[in-house]
């Protein structure tokens, strides 16, 4: 079973790579709009005293934990005919599935970017402070310095969408060769029996998860190197 | 025209305790001002009021540019500087760490270049200019946070016991660097414990006791 497996990667099966770059393209987009959205809100909730500061943060940390098949459903009933945005019919398309992940993505990296700026030591701020900075160029500072934590941010919300299958499968809909993914298609194959193409997805999947476990981990480790000397 | 600092009737307290006092007294620009005064006597709080990062109680912290006041915004500023006795240096190189003053000012690149390289010689950093800051030794940190904060040649530098962290011969080089500094006609306010050091700048001794600022 393992030798067919593997055979379908190195023999570079036109179906699987098909799907694999269909995965990336939804979650490397999902994360750079859960990036765009989540880096400034997790840097201003760490940066700026405001009303309400420590409901978002923990409203933020809540959702870190969200259900997939929550976010799944609720997106669902968003997008499907009956739905407030029933009109731009995109449910059961690779958008639909963008959304969902955007959606589990986003909390993750505002959170811990939060996380990373609240952790910035106070000494910087004085110090660009001293030397004559304007209030925007002292948050900019504080936010380079935290720039290992908020790519650990990032690098961690990759790790959760590529993962994700709950809230996929419901609001792609697993359409071969349209919205099939690595983790929708290993559920089916799987309950298919087609254990071959399901190893062969698994063992991808695992090491794209492998690559990105090592790239944070070295990420957080150049940080914590140079937050020691 | 140089800058002039100007304290009225300064006072500070912390949860009901009094560390400034109605504290005055009138700078001169171009003079070297050494403030002692035990542990605890209010120096640190005087120069944070002095260099606007914090606000007295009572009284006004004044700079006058012949006789305009300035009001305290960016402009000024950044003309002004404080070195604190712990230097919190980013985690950057030291060049950057150096030239971090000239390009927040939009100073243009050359410029910069030609600058931070020249005091970092001066602070005898030039060979580790690539080096990130935060592998320096204490000593090496302080002369970079001097460095850094002299770099855009400020009008009046506030230097918080700029010398109690560190060896011999970086306490050498930073007198080195506050005299060459003064000889520019600027503004000097050091905070230390060290009378001769104080002697040695050739500076004019302020004291602080009580809360309280006397001129000795």
């Amino acid at each position: 079973m393992f030798e067919k497996a593997f055979a379908l990667i190195f023999n570079t099966d036109h179906e699987l790579f098909a799907i694999i770059l269909l995965s990336l393209q939804v979650s490397l987009c999902a994360l750079c709009l859960a990036s765009i959205a989540g880096v400034p809100v997790g840097a201003l909730t760490g940066l700026k005293k405001f009303r309400f500061r420590g409901g978002v943060v923990s409203l933020l940390n809540t959702f870190m934990g969200l259900p997939p098949v929550v976010v799944g459903l609720c997106v669902y009933l968003t997008l499907s005919r009956s739905g407030p945005l029933g009109f731009m019919s995109l449910l059961y398309t690779p958008s639909a599935m963008v959304i969902a992940q955007t959606i589990l993505a986003f909390p993750i990296v505002a959170s811990l970017t939060h996380s990373a700026v609240v952790g910035v030591d106070p000494v910087i701020k004085q110090a660009a402070k001293t030397l004559g900075a304007s209030p925007l160029q002292e948050s900019l500072t504080v936010v380079k310095e935290a720039r290992y934590g908020i790519t650990a941010a990032v690098i961690a919300a990759l790790g959760r969408v590529m993962a994700e299958v709950g809230a996929i499968l419901i609001v792609g809909g697993n359409i071969a060769g349209y919205t099939r993914v690595m983790t929708t298609t290993i559920a089916l194959e799987t309950d298919k029996g087609n254990f071959e193409l399901a190893l062969a997805l698994g063992i991808i999947l695992l090491a794209i998860s492998l690559l990105i476990n090592v790239v944070l981990h070295m990420v957080q480790r150049k940080g914590h190197f140079q937050d020691k000397k | 025209m140089s800058l002039r600092l100007s304290i009225d009737r300064i006072s500070k307290s912390y949860d009901g305790n009094a560390v400034l006092d109605g504290c005055r007294f009138e700078f001169e620009a171009g003079k070297t001002y050494a403030l002692i005064g035990s542990n605890g006597s209010g120096k640190s709080t005087f120069l944070r009021i002095c260099a606007l990062l914090e606000q007295p109680d009572k009284g006004a912290v004044r700079f006058f540019c012949g006789d305009a006041e300035q009001p305290h915004e960016i402009p000024l500023k950044r003309k002004i500087t404080l070195v604190l006795p712990k230097t919190g240096v980013f985690n950057s190189s030291v060049f950057n760490n150096a030239a971090y003053g000239l390009k927040i000012r939009g100073i243009a690149g050359n410029e910069i270049k030609e600058k931070a390289a020249r005091i970092l010689k001066l602070v005898k950093l030039a060979g580790k200019s690539a080096q990130n800051a935060q592998t320096l030794s204490s000593g090496e940190t302080q002369r970079l946070g001097i460095a850094r904060a002299m770099v855009f040649e400020p009008e009046i530098i506030f230097l918080d016991e700029p010398t109690a962290f560190v060896d011999a011969e970086s306490k050498g080089i930073i007198e080195e660097l506050i005299s060459k500094f003064k000889d520019r006609q600027r503004t000097v306010i050091i905070a230390t414990h060290d009378l001769h050091q104080a002697e040695r700048l050739d500076s004019q001794i302020l004291s602080m006791t009580e809360g309280r600022l006397k001129l000795l």
